[in-house]
């Protein structure tokens, strides 16, 4: 945070700002001192902001021409893709975004993984970042419910019934959450509803997601203190302005690629026929990003244990600054959690396949192999690691590798590759 | 206010309290409303009850009839069917029923095609025990509806029926 008091140049600014400091916070932001390491894998906090604003236009668009009823929900879609002017441009975006969304947030989730950032004194932007998740989760589901077709209807059936297995008040949720009983009418104009009203909920949880980072600073690379501002940081405008938005430009190719080259690739050719109460699909999957957690209920046999893993797989999440008693934050000084750290993304993306196989024979079995591990990975072994772990020794600022040389092997790599690039 | 009024409450105390009651009770009637309202309305309701023309059903055949947005499955047993279904050990079930309770008319069976994992509509003539398989998660259901193998934790549900006369069923 910039030391000095701002005040505008011109008279006018000065009157106003003295009314409603919004030229202060504008200069804060842009003077905002960054550390000056930062790697590219720092830029999705900027292409997140980007995917929800995309999809909160686009939306607002869609809803100007979205019907939601039971019986022209279907139709009412591909009158936008057919006869809606770039109809189908804004719902493709809309679509592809959500996907290109949850990637910006899990490569955004797994980096604060890496570098420690969830770590004190930054617990309380984990914990909003994990709510942000679990409303991107909720609303993502309920969007995908909205074209109302065979995947809409049965996804929709399921993830609602997982309320049924809470004991004794679980058949009344369910049927308040339907207005029913089962998924009809009602259940489609509410999810509307709450489809609509959950990303202004979002974008109040950025707000407070940024302000609350604003407090400490970013973490960095090396997830050391640096002292702000220094000659570790520069301020956020021009420097970082530029390099996020570089970054978007390289993302914008790979959305534009699912855009315009392979739009359904993502989805699921069932969600084109039109919600049949009577008729289950042979196979029910829920959108990718969804699948790993899919695999974790369906890998417990029994029904109210596996949606209490499912939730537990979040949660787990969320407690994570106090499961990781290590007081080191970045992996690069970590030798042993970095491999335990790969092994984690590995278990993710073994469980995200199996959601998406048949639940039975060996698919199951790594499912429940995986699953198990997901658990230890947190409840186990980041406790016991933070004790017992010998790190590396830590530099004392960001420069200090650079200019005075360092015992770090890590660091003196970069050294090198610094120098040769002298 | 000195120290040692501080340790009994006085009436302003009571007023404060009084008055926070009363608003929690407010604002609870107030809320009430606005959660009630996504429960079942009147006009869900209404459809509580469907009439099923059954007599062109074969024996071995099953209908299924659409009743409050779910698929009712009403399948005319074979001899066979009724026999295996009557013959399996309590012991053996997972959520014990006899078939006697679940068809009170053995030659027909009423249920909920909703299986009781996650609510997909299962297969029938399918699975192990040639009677109903669920392709969401693999639940395997005998010729009385009962849940023999997978991850459902119950019968499939009987709803409550009644015979008007030979040829209709009266769901609800």
């Amino acid at each position: 945070m910039s030391n000095h008091e701002y005040t505008p140049k011109s008279k006018i600014g000065k009157w106003f700002n003295d009314r409603l400091p919004l030229l202060t916070l504008a200069n804060h932001l842009t003077d905002y001192p960054t550390p000056k390491n930062l790697n590219y894998w720092w830029t999705f906090g900027g292409i997140l902001t980007f995917c929800l604003i995309t999809q909160i236009v686009t939306g607002v668009i869609l809803g100007m021409h979205y019907i939601a009823h039971a019986d022209l929900a279907f139709e009412s879609v591909e009158h936008i893709m057919r006869d809606v002017n770039y109809g189908w441009l804004i719902r493709y975006v809309h679509a592809n975004g959500a996907s290109m969304f949850f990637l910006a947030v899990y490569i955004h989730i797994f980096r604060a993984l890496y570098y420690g950032s969830y770590k004190s004194p930054r617990e309380v932007i984990w914990i909003i970042g994990m709510l942000i998740y679990f409303l991107m989760m909720a609303t993502a589901f309920m969007g995908y419910v909205l074209p109302w077709g065979q995947m809409s209807f049965w996804g929709a059936t399921v993830i609602t019934n997982l309320f049924s297995a809470i004991p004794l008040v679980g058949e009344s949720i369910t049927n308040w959450l339907w207005g029913g009983y089962s998924v009809d009418n009602p259940t489609l104009t509410r999810f509307f509803s709450l489809h609509y009203l959950f990303p202004f909920l979002i974008l109040g949880l950025v707000v407070l997601h940024i302000w609350a980072l604003h407090v400490p600073g970013n973490n960095n690379p090396i997830g050391i203190d640096i002292e702000k501002p220094s000659k570790d940081t520069v301020p956020f405008h021009p420097y970082i302005v530029i390099k996020d938005l570089f970054a978007l430009l390289i993302f914008l190719l790979v959305f534009a690629f699912f855009v315009f080259f392979s739009p359904n690739i993502l989805g699921h050719a069932d969600n084109y026929i039109e919600a049949n109460p009577l008729v289950t699909p042979a196979h029910i999957v829920p959108e990718w990003y969804l699948l790993p957690f899919y695999a974790i209920l369906r890998s417990v046999p029994d029904k109210l244990l596996g949606v209490i893993a499912m939730f537990a797989a979040i949660f787990v999440l969320v407690i994570l600054p106090w499961l990781d008693t290590s007081k080191v934050r970045s992996a690069i000084f970590r030798p042993i959690y970095k491999q335990f750290y790969w092994f984690l993304v590995a278990d993710v993306l073994i469980l995200g396949y199996m959601g998406a196989m048949p639940a039975e024979g060996t698919y199951l079995l790594i499912a429940r192999v995986a699953t198990i591990y997901y658990f230890a990975h947190f409840l186990i072994i980041l406790p016991f690691l933070g004790l017992k772990e010998k790190t590396i020794e830590l530099p004392l600022n960001i420069t200090e590798p650079v200019l005075g040389g360092s015992a770090n092997p890590e660091m003196t790599k970069n050294n090198s590759n610094i120098r040769s690039n002298l | 206010m000195s120290d040692s009024d501080k340790k009994k409450p006085n009436r302003r105390d009571f007023i404060l309290t009084a008055t926070a009651a009363a608003g929690a009770v407010g604002v609870g009637a107030a809320v009430w409303p606005l959660v009630d309202q996504m429960n079942p309305d009147a006009s869900v309701k209404a459809l509580a009850s469907t009439e099923v023309d059954i007599s062109s059903i074969e024996p071995g055949q099953s209908i299924t009839v659409l009743w409050r947005g779910k698929p009712v499955f009403i399948k005319r047993r074979t001899e066979d069917e009724i026999k295996s279904a009557r013959a399996v050990d309590l012991k053996d079930l997972k959520h014990p029923e006899k078939d006697e309770d679940r068809a009170k008319n053995p030659e027909w069976l009423v249920m909920l095609g909703v299986c009781t994992h996650l609510g997909c509509v299962p297969l029938t003539d399918k699975g192990d025990y040639n009677a109903w398989f669920c392709p969401c998660h693999g639940s395997h259901y005998d010729t009385s509806g009962r849940i023999r193998k997978g991850p459902a934790p119950t019968n499939m549900e009987v709803p409550k029926y009644e015979f008007v006369n030979n040829n209709t069923i009266k769901i609800g």
